[in-house]
């Protein structure tokens, strides 16, 4: 049996979109209200899915704890209550569009993901940056 | 063509082995190892895959996955201590995992023919899903 659990968490942070290869109409024509220049933010909606088998003494696939720990280390505090062009090194030049925060959320977990044990994989991530969009990044199992 | 019914129960559960200590039992499972028990509004989404009949239009008629998911999992999950009232968990831990893997045993057998299983999803709260896919993927 494949199983695979997911967990879900929230953050809210500051952003504005704006891409240095651009002028400043370029950007505004590109990134519209985004691109306003005091920046605005969002509640994102973060879910993480992991797959492995099930031990049958716990009946558990993971520890929730040790995921959680690991995004409130690596996530919620990089991200949350921060504003992400000011804060996050990766955005000082890089827009911080949600592709490329799921991109950032991605290596971060993976680079401390042996922590969790070598029988849990990461199946998936996805980001919600409004109810109306989502921005997913599907692993190869 | 994927479908899928959603359904909800409502049970008390613990997460607890019985050989453990309270210490170590506290520390797998935290909260949830209270051995008074604690409930959740369970949510569960069945999906099915199979291709739409060319006379009705449909995949299969949904009532009866309706009436599947009623006699499988609301009459024996709804307002009931899963431990202490539904086999298998009076002996296996009743985790988000296992409810999957168990209502995907109850469930399977309706849906081996055109129209087959495809996942088993079970919310135990808005935060914490499990997911079974059978053996296959």
């Amino acid at each position: 049996m494949r199983l695979q659990v997911t967990r879900r968490y929230r953050f809210a942070a500051a952003h504005r979109l704006h891409a240095a290869a651009f002028s400043e109409q370029e950007n505004q024509a590109l990134y519209g209200k985004c691109n306003n220049p005091s920046g605005h933010g969002h509640d994102y909606v973060l879910e993480v899915s992991v797959t492995g088998p099930v031990h049958e003494a716990t009946g558990r696939l993971l520890s929730p704890a040790a995921l959680d720990r690991l995004v409130a280390e690596e996530v919620l505090a990089a991200f949350d209550h921060r504003n992400l062009n000011a804060e996050v090194p990766e955005f000082s030049q890089a827009p911080p569009t949600t592709e490329n925060l799921t991109q950032l959320i991605r290596r971060r977990l993976l680079e401390r993901w042996a922590e969790l044990g070598h029988e849990v994989r990461l199946a998936g991530i996805r980001l919600r940056e409004t109810q109306r969009n989502t921005f997913e990044i599907l692993e190869r199992l | 063509m994927l479908i899928t019914r959603r359904v909800e129960f409502s049970a008390a559960h613990v997460c607890r082995r019985p050989e453990l200590t309270e210490e170590a039992n506290r520390e797998l499972y935290g909260p949830a190892a209270n051995p008074h028990g604690h409930g959740h509004n369970f949510v569960v989404e069945v999906t099915l895959a199979g291709e739409p009949d060319r006379a009705t239009g449909m995949v299969l008629d949904l009532k009866r996955l309706k009436e599947v998911l009623h006699r499988e999992i609301v009459e024996p999950f709804d307002h009931r201590f899963l431990n202490a009232e539904v086999p298998p968990f009076d002996r296996v831990v009743p985790t988000a995992e296992n409810l999957a893997i168990e209502i995907w045993r109850r469930v399977k057998p309706y849906f081996d023919g055109a129209v087959r299983l495809h996942a088993v999803r079970v919310y135990e709260t808005d935060d914490f899903w499990a997911e079974c896919f059978g053996e296959e993927a």
